[in-house]
């Protein structure tokens, strides 16, 4: 049994590998853990809906879900508060360094590697 | 009168010292001892300006600051428990004034505080929904986008992320040496350092001393997790590290962001004392300077205790 982060991240990688939105049971074929209780699925989806991550809508008797947004605008949200561009200044997160201009930085790394290479 | 005198004159010496401070450069010798300073500089200033206006506002108590202003808010609630002498004028505007500067402090402080975890928190649930993790880089969060990117996230379990373009920009030992660096900020918890100066800047945006401070600060926390890493890696690897990574970015500027010249010359000055660092600062001076700072952190405190 894996925790529940692994579970809700395996989760959402089926559902943005799919073109339409899917339903629970679809869901629940198409994961690799054979041993899931279906209901145990359930909660899952219910969870990254409440959460925003999935958009559901009623089709009959059963929900079908699909995600809010893709991979990808994820990482690129990720991306921007990691290179500090969203330009709120917090100090949510420890950055390694920033971006610098000029050839002086170019000439100085070059010379510091060559330096290396004798 | 006196209490408050010196209280306003502390105040005032370390507003002007904390601007004098911005220019120094024997900081970069031992940015650990000179955070200290900083965050010394920062609640004294803090403490002492809020001090001197409630000082003089509540003289009439004759109870000091903290005391008198219990004693205030007792005689606001039932009336009962006036000072002796009337409030003037002056000292009502000062009371105001100290008070609404009180408070400002404390809100700024909480609402960035709760801001960032917020931040972290939602950071966090998109790391756990789309970063892996590499078998070559254990117990790091990798992010696939091409674009370089090592930081951490700070809290009580900090995760270190990097990258993929990380991966592909840097040498394994140029890696090893951002992981050391990226460590050093969990484990000194820096981003508790960071915290109040940050919150400062957004309370006080246009005030170029308080920008100049955060930029400062935030130059030697950084100088001070490659002077940790430095014992685990070599100095050279990691100033590679830094020119691939800032010329690698070529990340365009938003507004509000630090401008990339402000940038270059701190990332500049980082790999300068990495590659031909200076002789340290002496252990005599270094041991002076935090007894100097414990000093200034105390005196404000003990001045609001201090009647009359």
């Amino acid at each position: 049994m894996k925790g529940l982060g692994e579970l809700e991240r395996s989760i959402m990688d089926i559902i943005w590998a799919q073109s339409s939105p899917v339903t629970a049971r679809e869901v629940g074929r198409l994961i690799a853990d054979r041993d899931l209780a279906p209901t145990t699925v359930m909660t899952v989806l219910d969870r990254l809906t409440r959460k925003g991550f999935l958009q559901r809508t009623r089709d009959g008797r059963a929900w079908r879900y699909e995600p809010a947004e893709s991979r990808d605008a994820y990482v690129a949200e990720l991306m921007l508060e990691a290179l500090d561009l969203t330009g709120d200044r917090s100090a949510a997160l420890t950055r390694f360094a920033q971006a610098v201009s000029g050839s002086e930085a170019e000439i100085l790394l070059k010379a510091l590697t060559e330096l290396e290479d004798e | 009168m006196i209490t408050a005198a010196v209280l306003a004159t502390l105040a005032l010496v370390c507003a002007v010292g904390a601007w004098r401070f911005t220019r120094a450069r024997w900081t970069y010798r031992a940015p650990h001892v000179a955070i200290v300073l900083w965050q010394a500089l920062g609640v004294t200033w803090g403490l002492a300006g809020t001090g001197a206006l409630l000082s003089y506002a509540l003289e009439p108590y004759g109870q000091g600051v903290l005391h008198g202003l219990g004693s205030f808010a007792v005689s606001a609630m039932n009336g009962g428990y006036g000072p002796a002498d009337s409030f003037t004028l002056p000292r009502i505007l000062a009371l105001i004034a100290g008070l609404t500067a009180l408070t400002i402090l404390v809100v700024v402080l909480f609402s960035a505080g709760a801001q960032t975890l917020r931040a972290r928190r939602r950071h966090r649930t998109l790391l756990a929904l789309v970063a892996r993790e590499d078998p070559e880089v254990p117990g790091v969060r990798v992010v696939d986008h091409p674009g370089p990117a090592a930081y951490c996230v700070p809290g009580l379990r900090s995760e270190v992320v990097v990258s993929e373009g990380t991966l592909k920009l840097l040498s394994p030992a140029e890696l090893t040496a951002v992981l050391a660096h990226e460590s050093a900020h969990v484990r000194e918890r820096h981003d508790l350092v960071l915290l109040p100066f940050a919150a400062l800047r957004r309370a006080l945006p246009w005030s170029q001393v308080v920008g100049r401070v955060q930029s400062e600060v935030s130059l030697l926390v950084e100088m001070a997790a490659d002077d940790v890493a430095r014992r685990y890696c070599s100095p050279r690897r990691l100033a590679t590290a830094l020119l691939r990574f800032g010329t690698a970015g070529a990340a365009p500027t938003p507004q509000g962001a630090l401008g990339v010249s402000e940038t270059t010359g701190a990332v500049m000055a980082r790999v300068e004392r990495l590659v031909s660092p200076g002789p340290d600062l002496p252990r005599r001076v270094r041991y002076a300077i935090v007894a100097f700072s414990v000093t200034l952190t105390a005196s404000a405190p003990l001045l609001w205790l201090m009647p009359h």
